[in-house]
């Protein structure tokens, strides 16, 4: 193995992942690479039916359309298949990918979901027998226990929604294979995910990689006659249409991380954070906020809107993570507009369709550095998760304390652009200390994260002088960070031990740049 | 040294978290230890170390300890390690050293909020006393006192484990400016909780199912010189005709108010939203704790859920004389202030004859006289506990 780089924050990263050289982080906006974007292939109309229809005629299930349609993809060893994860864990197509490869006798894919859940532990067994070579993207539970312990062959790359589209979009990975479940499509491939029996809200995700794949592929349960409208997905971006019976479970789009919290420690931190957007002058008439998945950060929605409502307050504009939450606020006209980039759950879906201030959006629009501007550092205010923080306010969203790879990064680091970044975090865990020296594994800098939300109250970076002054004579408790630190070791009764691991590392951690901020290494025993 | 007894502390199962189960069998060999950790990476060997400790230093040297941790904290262990050593040892009084304070004062024991007679307790919150998880941030909610409960929220089996995780929890978590109180069990058990809390930095005792003076009189000798407060409560068709003498019966009684689960019980009727099956008792228990210059404090609302049935009942608690009420959740507590707070109407009225009163006193006048029309003087005394209240209430916001 070649010695490890520092990057600019002083963490250790490979020189080489899964045969590409790494860039080492170079500090926010300190990598500005040059050159062009990469491109697909150029087709001819002439290789595709004049009548539009791009439907794959098999018969069977998924998994028996699925292997034609990747057989005449023209589906090898060793390529790169991508998927969308708008099904959260209601997810059907990604494992039914995989069962048509495998069928096919095809090793060493790489997989390259926009994120992975639970419901994709049947892929463990792929990973076990060579069908797959290794994932780049967020894993979630059981894949990600399997990535930490060292197991998979190649190494695990973590990348935020917005990261995803500036690998593709820069050439840093290269889509062979896209397969896009789709809730309603035409024979054509334009494709919709705000109706039909397995709607989900929007297809934002699948973008790019309609895009910028070698080869696309739509698999929808309801084919509609062209054209499919609206469309979200452009059929001149797809190769083939495949007809199944069921895409996706629409209810599992609902999860822990997408409910309101009901714990009252849990929504006293929400209720901290609102009263603190509130009192500092954030929550002022035209104001824009996002609230990302977790119980925590919705709940800090439900507050919010109360106090909209009794300062007569409204906002131009709130980014989503949609929920019902911020769809009653559009429907009571305290905002007139939802830039969503996924649905949280089914109030979601239906406003999207039926609420034209309800806009669907894509990383591109929302997240991508390496475009000429994007919507996360526009909005006001944003509230985010992490499972860890440290004194210097950087932040940890993918591993436990215990080193253990369990959770994806999403729009987390592409949001830390907003004004004003607020995590909200329990104090402690059943005795794990959120607040430490040092995260685990550094996944956003401290120098983009303004306050760290607890139930004891809030703390604030000493860099923003401004909130900490609009801060004074607010209700919401403010307090030291190293004072916070200190009470909470003392109940758990000194900081945790260090997590044991080994030297090799397993997954590298990219920033929004394409350069790696920080490695994850082998949980050990 | 009496043998050894098999025994077991603490708490198990999959919905555990922030606790630890200890079991002890005893056994010739030198003390051998089963131990299995949520947190062994985390925290695996100082717990070990702080529970193979404690065993030794109270002479637990022989047998098998089983450990099974869920993320206890040192408070917690503490507490199981004191409750299983008393029963292997058969030893009711051995005491574990609790964890130091997370908010000591100047001399190093538990910071107390000062705490006086006739002090806000609009909320109480009740905590089951053998679940740690509830008791670490209470105080951060914001009600006006905790209680820390050892009665009717404990399993019959659980007593001891409860009074040992209370202890420690009393010397070692911070209830900020909330007053503590401790609900202890009925009777003989009650005295025999008072006795293990001997000590622990705690405001007032909630005494459950009093039915006559002589109960509090004996809880008197047992407190001592203590400053422990005391709040009666009636919860028996007996209890709620003594109430007046109950209420007089001791000088640390600071508050009267009445359990209606088992009044309701005792009297053989169904509780009621309504509650006119226990409107005489109500009325009762306020008129006795007035009579006896002793706040009035209404039972629990238990639907957690129905927020908008809670707000009607403090509201008709609040008219009929009542100051205050428990809770069972954190979510009540917001709605109990608010609904015990007088409206914006009523505190600048009695502001007004307030300062009409301290006008005329000023002046030398007898008489107090608001434009045209005189003011008796129980409306100025009135108007001074609502102003006063208000005052309060205001800080207490602050601090919430």
């Amino acid at each position: 193995m070649t010695e490890p780089l520092q990057t600019k924050a002083g963490r250790l990263v490979p020189a080489e992942v899964n045969g590409r050289d790494v860039i080492p982080y170079a500090g926010v906006g300190g990598h500005r690479p040059q050159g062009n974007q990469a491109a697909p292939p150029i087709r001819s109309c002439a290789d595709y039916p004049a009548d539009g229809d791009k439907r794959v005629h098999a018969e069977g299930d998924m998994v028996a359309k699925l292997k034609v349609a990747l057989a005449h993809a023209g589906l090898k060893d060793g390529m790169t298949i991508s998927t969308h994860h708008h099904f959260r864990n209601g997810d059907l197509v990604a494992n039914a990918v995989f069962d048509a490869a495998k069928a096919l006798g095809v090793k060493d894919l790489r997989w390259f979901p926009s994120a992975s859940f639970p419901c994709h532990a049947p892929l463990l067994a792929y990973l076990e027998d060579g069908t797959i070579h290794h994932i780049e993207g967020s894993m979630n539970g059981p894949l990600g226990d399997f990535c930490s312990q060292g197991k998979m062959r190649g190494m695990g790359v973590l990348r935020s929604h917005g990261g995803r589209w500036q690998a593709v979009q820069d050439g840093e990975v290269h889509i062979d294979i896209a397969v896009l479940a789709a809730p309603t499509a035409d024979a054509f491939g334009n494709a919709t995910g705000d109706r039909g029996p397995s709607a989900c809200g929007l297809l934002g995700f699948g973008l790019v990689d309609s895009q910028y794949a070698d080869h696309a592929i739509v698999v929808t349960d309801n084919l509609v006659p062209f054209p499919c409208l609206p469309w979200q997905i452009q059929g001149q971006n797809i190769d083939q249409v495949v007809e199944v019976d069921k895409v996706g479970i629409p209810e599992k789009i609902v999860s822990g991380t997408t409910r309101v919290t009901k714990s009252p420690d849990r929504l006293l931190i929400a209720e901290h954070i609102a009263k603190f957007v509130r009192d500092v002058g954030i929550m002022k008439p035209g104001f824009s906020f996002q609230a990302g998945a977790g119980g925590i950060t919705l709940a800090f929605a439900m507050y919010l809107k109360e106090y909209m409502k009794e300062a007569g307050v409204a906002a131009s504009f709130v980014r989503g993570g949609s929920n019902q939450y911020l769809v009653e606020m559009l429907e009571e006209g305290l905002t007139p507009v939802i830039l969503d980039g996924q649905t949280f759950d089914l109030e979601g879906v239906r406003s999207m369709r039926e609420n034209s201030g309800h806009q669907h959006t894509s990383p591109f629009t929302s997240y991508n550095f390496h475009g000429k501007g994007n919507f996360s550092s526009m909005i006001d205010v944003v509230v985010l998760g992490a499972t860890e923080v440290d004194v210097h306010f950087n932040a940890n969203v993918v591993t436990h304390s215990d080193g253990r790879l369990l959770h994806g990064i999403g729009g987390w680091q592409n949001c830390l652009f907003s004004r004003c970044t607020i995590l909200a975090v329990p104090s402690v865990r059943d005795r794990i200390p959120v607040i430490l020296d040092e995260v685990t594994t550094m996944v956003g800098p401290g120098e983009l994260i303004d306050v760290i939300a607890t139930e004891q109250g809030l703390c604030i970076n000493p860099a923003r002088t401004d909130l900490i002054e609009a801060a004074r004579g607010s209700q919401v408790p403010i307090l030291n960070i190293h004072d916070l630190k200190s009470r909470i070791d003392q109940l758990c009764g000194g900081p945790p031990a260090k997590p044991k691991l080994g030297d090799e590392f397993v997954a590298a951690i990219q920033w929004v740049d394409g350069t790696t901020i920080d490695a994850v290494r082998r949980v050990k025993g | 040294m009496a043998s050894l007894q098999p025994c077991e502390s603490g708490r198990r199962g999959d919905d555990v978290r922030g606790d630890v189960w200890l079991a002890y069998a005893p056994g010739n060999q030198e003390l051998a230890w089963e131990f299995s950790s949520k947190l062994e990476a985390l925290f695996g060997a100082t717990t070990r170390q702080l529970l193979a400790e404690l065993a030794a230093n109270h002479g637990l040297t022989s047998g098998t300890l089983q450990v099974e941790d869920k993320g206890a904290y040192p408070f917690v262990l503490r507490a199981r390690m004191e409750s299983l050593l008393q029963k292997a040892l058969a030893d009711e009084s051995i005491q574990v050293s609790p964890e130091p304070p997370l908010a000591p004062s100047a001399d190093g024991t538990p910071q107390l909020s000062s705490t006086r007679k006739d002090r806000l307790r609009r909320s109480r919150l009740y905590l089951p006393g053998n679940e740690a998880k509830y008791m670490l941030n209470a105080g951060l909610h914001g009600p006006d006192a905790v209680i820390l409960d050892l009665e009717d929220s404990v399993a019959p089996a659980s007593k001891q484990d409860a009074v040992a995780l209370v202890r420690h929890a009393l010397w070692t978590l911070d209830f900020g400016s909330c007053e503590r109180m401790v609900r202890i069990n009925q009777g003989e058990a009650g005295i025999k909780d008072l006795q293990a809390l001997a000590g622990a930095p705690l405001h007032l005792v909630l005494i459950p199912k009093v039915e006559s003076a002589e109960e509090i009189h004996a809880l008197d000798q047992v407190v001592g010189e203590t400053k422990i407060l005391f709040m009666p409560i009636l919860e028996t068709a007996r209890g709620v005709l003594n109430a007046l003498a109950i209420a007089e019966a001791s000088p640390r009684n600071v508050a009267l108010t009445l359990g209606l689960e088992d009044l309701t019980a005792d009297l053989g009727v169904v509780k009621t939203p309504g509650g006119a099956e226990t409107a005489w008792a109500s009325s009762q228990v306020i008129y006795a704790a007035k009579a006896a210059g002793l706040q009035a404090i209404d039972s629990v609302y238990g639907n957690v859920a129905d927020e908008d049935g809670l707000r009607r009942s403090v509201k008709f608690a609040k008219s009929i004389g009542f100051e205050g009420k428990g809770c069972v959740h954190p979510r009540q507590i917001k709605i109990i202030h608010q609904e015990f707070a007088p409206s914006e109407e009523e505190v600048a009225k009695a502001r007004a004859i307030v300062a009409a009163f301290e006008e005329a006193q000023a002046k030398g006048l007898g008489v107090v006289s608001l434009g045209s029309k005189m003011i008796d003087p129980p409306v100025v005394k009135r108007a001074q506990a609502l102003v006063r209240l208000a005052d309060e209430m205001t800080s207490a916001e602050k601090n919430d």
